[in-house]
């Protein structure tokens, strides 16, 4: 590894040629593992591809479908709550939509199953994209996430994201966001895998813990309501099938709470504790895809639910720390991704997919290197980022990494790290419009959990700029539909006709979803009596 | 991190105490994992599995050693003879602010957060922080009003709150940190002009031309496009 190092500094591993990209991913890539799929059987969806572990959850039945068969669907549940918009999920999507409500005026009411900031968002390290620097434009940063999304972006959701990118950012920064400023006090822009130019605003490596902790910090000030450790496990919906609420479940006292809303916002976020195919992630614990199954109960579209992003480079060792994210942007500053013999075998600045794609390919070809924990991996040379720019470097814009490697003696300035394709982000979700309206009427949906802005592939840093422009733009709507939407029968009704298609199609399982938490308790054998 | 605590142990057993009652744990792994093999769900007190978002705080003590320590408990791993809590929450008094209304952030502190001049230097925030953040230092850089310097001492601070757990003027030293960091930013910092000049770009439909273009391109075409987009060095 080390041996070769002088070698590989001279070396360029050259960008890969369009049917050469393609070939790898289709021979490497998990989401071209088709035993790994299923097709729907019911729902808006139906015939539709996904992951098992997806389908299942989408097909499950509801906490509330048992007492269903006992009462009348169609007889309203009492409200708890009456709020103009309700906002599920309390993550930097949640969080900016709920402010932007707000500031509209509305009575708004934030429930999150955790603390309101626990959620993806905190744990971005690499940046933010925004095309502000003056050899960048908003058509640069359209063209190059298109590229990265195979062309399969929504075009529509696509320009405005870019459009809005600098507005985004100066509303962050107007409140108190501290993005990382150069000598002039412009902001210091690095590049990422598939972007043309330095596009990344950063705050060192926690650039989403920065500003998940303003967005959070101003949500109190505000005075927004939130109610943590209360997820939504069912929707309500009206007798035109319209969202009407949501029932919470709270955690401390076991109740239901039912909250009637004029608008709700879904903001859940991703799915990657459901460890699909078996993959680790670096996922926070309580992304476990809630917000797509409660909105496919109530019948609305999903877009793209068969494409999952693979991190390329998640820690595998040591143990504890599987499944960790090893920041892209030590790629994009230089850092090497080394195979057992020694040798470069991708560009660090593929796309993630391909990327991600080639490394599995290396550990199935057996130049991977084996762990003690029984995982494999390749290599990525992270000192080499000091020698290119100088000594200092790691310590100074990688302080995260530094950290948490640290904590298990692992020094990388002077140690390579080993990295494994890492569950990282749901490319896919609820089909949205530039509202962030769902195919049912009255349901919002911001944010990981919406799909289409990031074709099959998300390009690093278009999440972070998603949450806030998209949710935003939910919040602002849903303030605005609040004032003419008339309150709406806060019923079942969907959850009959959903267990119906059950029913006819033979679905007995007896899952439940959402979710709601991974169940990682190690399970004993009950002694027999 | 995965689901290995589900898995049979592959390596020793260790003997800790969790919240006071002794279990047989593998080594290697850490304080999270340790609940959850000793059957114990968790929902308070986890959250991004990844040392950032401050969730878990634990206190513990290894063998043979009088001396409490704090930590995080997914970033904290068990030791043979260790004994651990999980300090799930903490009740800091926040204050409450419209950030930028404020005439005179520096002044304001002392009205939000009194506390923060009552720092009797003991250094316990220091020696507590996970973060290996200078909290005291932070503190006094704030009460000075240098907020740019609390900036740059605290980005990392993940909340986590174990300062204010350990600090005897009763003060929380990571919302303290957090105001002023905020107040730099919105009172010290002006939004650079490459933002604001490219906002005002797109506002007056500099672009216009060009994705009226854009929007007119069948797949191939716009495929084609982006593709051949030219790269900034052969941009005028």
């Amino acid at each position: 590894m080390e041996a070769k190092r002088a070698g590989r500094l001279a070396q360029t591993p050259a960008l890969l040629a369009d049917d050469a990209r393609k070939a790898l991913l289709s021979t490497h890539h998990p989401d071209y593992r088709a035993d790994a799929y299923r097709t729907l059987k019911i729902g808006p969806n139906a015939g539709d591809r996904t992951v098992k572990e997806l389908a299942e959850l989408l097909e499950a039945g509801s906490a509330l479908s048992e007492p269903l068969n006992a009462r009348h669907a169609d007889t309203p549940l009492t409200p708890h709550e009456k709020v103009d918009v309700l906002i599920i999920g309390g993550g930097g999507a949640g969080a900016a939509a709920a402010l932007e409500a707000k500031a509209a005026g509305a009575n708004v009411l934030l429930a999150t199953k955790l603390r309101l900031g626990d959620a993806n968002t905190v744990m971005a390290e690499g940046g933010m994209q925004a095309a502000v620097n003056p050899d960048d434009s908003p058509i640069r940063h359209f063209a190059d996430t298109l590229k990265g999304g195979h062309f399969k972006n929504d075009r529509t959701l696509l320009k405005i994201l870019v459009e809005e990118g600098p507005s985004a950012v100066l509303w962050l920064m107007k409140l108190g966001v501290l993005f990382d400023r150069d000598e002039e006090g412009n902001l210091k822009l690095r590049s990422g895998g598939g972007t043309s130019t330095a596009r990344l605003l950063a705050c060192r490596d926690y650039t989403g813990l920065e500003l998940m902790r303003v967005l959070k910090d101003e949500v109190l000030n505000q005075k927004i309501r939130t109610l943590e450790f209360s997820p939504a496990i069912e929707l309500l919906s009206g007798p035109d099938g319209a969202c009407t609420g949501a029932v919470l479940k709270d955690f401390d006292s076991d109740r239901r709470i039912v909250v009637q809303a004029k608008i709700v916002i879904l903001a859940t976020g991703g799915s990657g504790r459901l460890h699909i195919q078996r993959f680790p992630t670096s996922n926070h614990f309580g992304a476990t895809g809630d917000g797509l199954a409660l909105a496919y109960r109530l019948g609305a579209k999903l877009l793209y639910i068969d494409t999952f992003q693979y991190h390329p480079t998640g820690s595998v060792y040591p143990e504890p720390m599987s499944g960790l994210l090893v920041t892209e942007a030590l790629r994009s500053a230089g850092a090497q991704l080394v195979n057992a013999p020694g040798d470069r075998f991708v560009s660090e600045l593929e796309t993630r997919d391909v990327v991600a794609s080639a490394v599995i390919r290396e550990c199935q070809e057996g130049r991977g290197v084996a762990t003690p924990g029984g995982r494999t991996g390749v290599w990525l040379d992270i000192p080499v980022v000091d020698e290119l720019h100088g000594e200092g470097t790691i310590e100074k814009r990688f302080p995260n990494m530094m950290r948490l490697f640290s904590r298990y003696g692992i020094d990388i300035r002077k140690e390579p790290v080993l990295v494994y394709p890492t569950l990282h982000y749901q490319n896919g979700g609820v089909q949205v419009d530039p509202q962030g309206q769902a195919t049912v009427k009255n349901l919002l949906v911001a944010g990981e959990a919406s799909g289409g802005l990031h074709g099959r592939n998300r390009l690093m840093g278009n999440s972070l700029l998603d949450i806030i422009v998209f949710g935003r733009r939910a919040g602002q709507h849903a303030a605005t539909m609040a004032m003419s939407v008339e309150w709406g029968a806060t019923t079942l009704g969907h959850l009959k006709a959903f267990e119906a298609a059950r029913a006819n199609a033979g679905i007995t399982s007896d899952l439940i979803s959402p979710m709601l938490f991974p169940d990682y308790v190690r399970k004993v054998e009950k002694a027999t009596a | 991190m995965s689901q290995t605590t589900t898995e049979k142990p592959t390596t020793s057993l260790v003997s800790v105490e969790i919240m006071g009652k002794p279990q047989r744990v593998p080594h290697g792994i850490t304080v999270l994992q340790a609940m959850w093999y000793s059957g114990h769900e968790l929902i308070r007190g986890v959250g991004c599995l990844g040392g950032t978002c401050g969730a878990c705080g634990i206190v513990y003590r290894t063998k043979d050693n009088f001396e409490l320590r704090n930590g995080l408990g997914c970033q904290t791993l068990v030791q043979d003879g260790m004994s651990f809590s999980m300090i799930p929450h903490f009740a800091p008094a926040r204050a409450s602010y419209q950030m930028a209304e404020l005439a005179d952030p520096k002044e304001a502190l002392f009205e939000l957060y009194p506390e923060a001049a009552r720092c009797v230097n003991c250094n316990a925030c220091n020696r507590v922080c996970p973060q290996g953040i200078d909290v005291r230092g932070s503190v006094w850089c704030a009460v000075f009003g240098n907020f740019d310097q609390v900036a740059e001492l605290t980005m990392s601070c993940n909340s986590c709150g174990l300062c204010v757990v350990r600090c005897p003027a009763d003060m929380a030293p990571n919302l303290i940190a957090l105001y002023a960091r905020r107040a730099h930013g919105v009172h010290e910092l002006k939004p650079p002009k490459r933002v604001t000049d490219r906002i005002a770009e797109i506002n007056a439909g500099s672009y216009g031309t060009e994705w009226t273009k854009l929007q007119k391109m069948g797949d191939q075409e716009l495929a084609k496009y982006c593709t051949d987009y030219p790269k900034p060095s052969a941009v005028k």
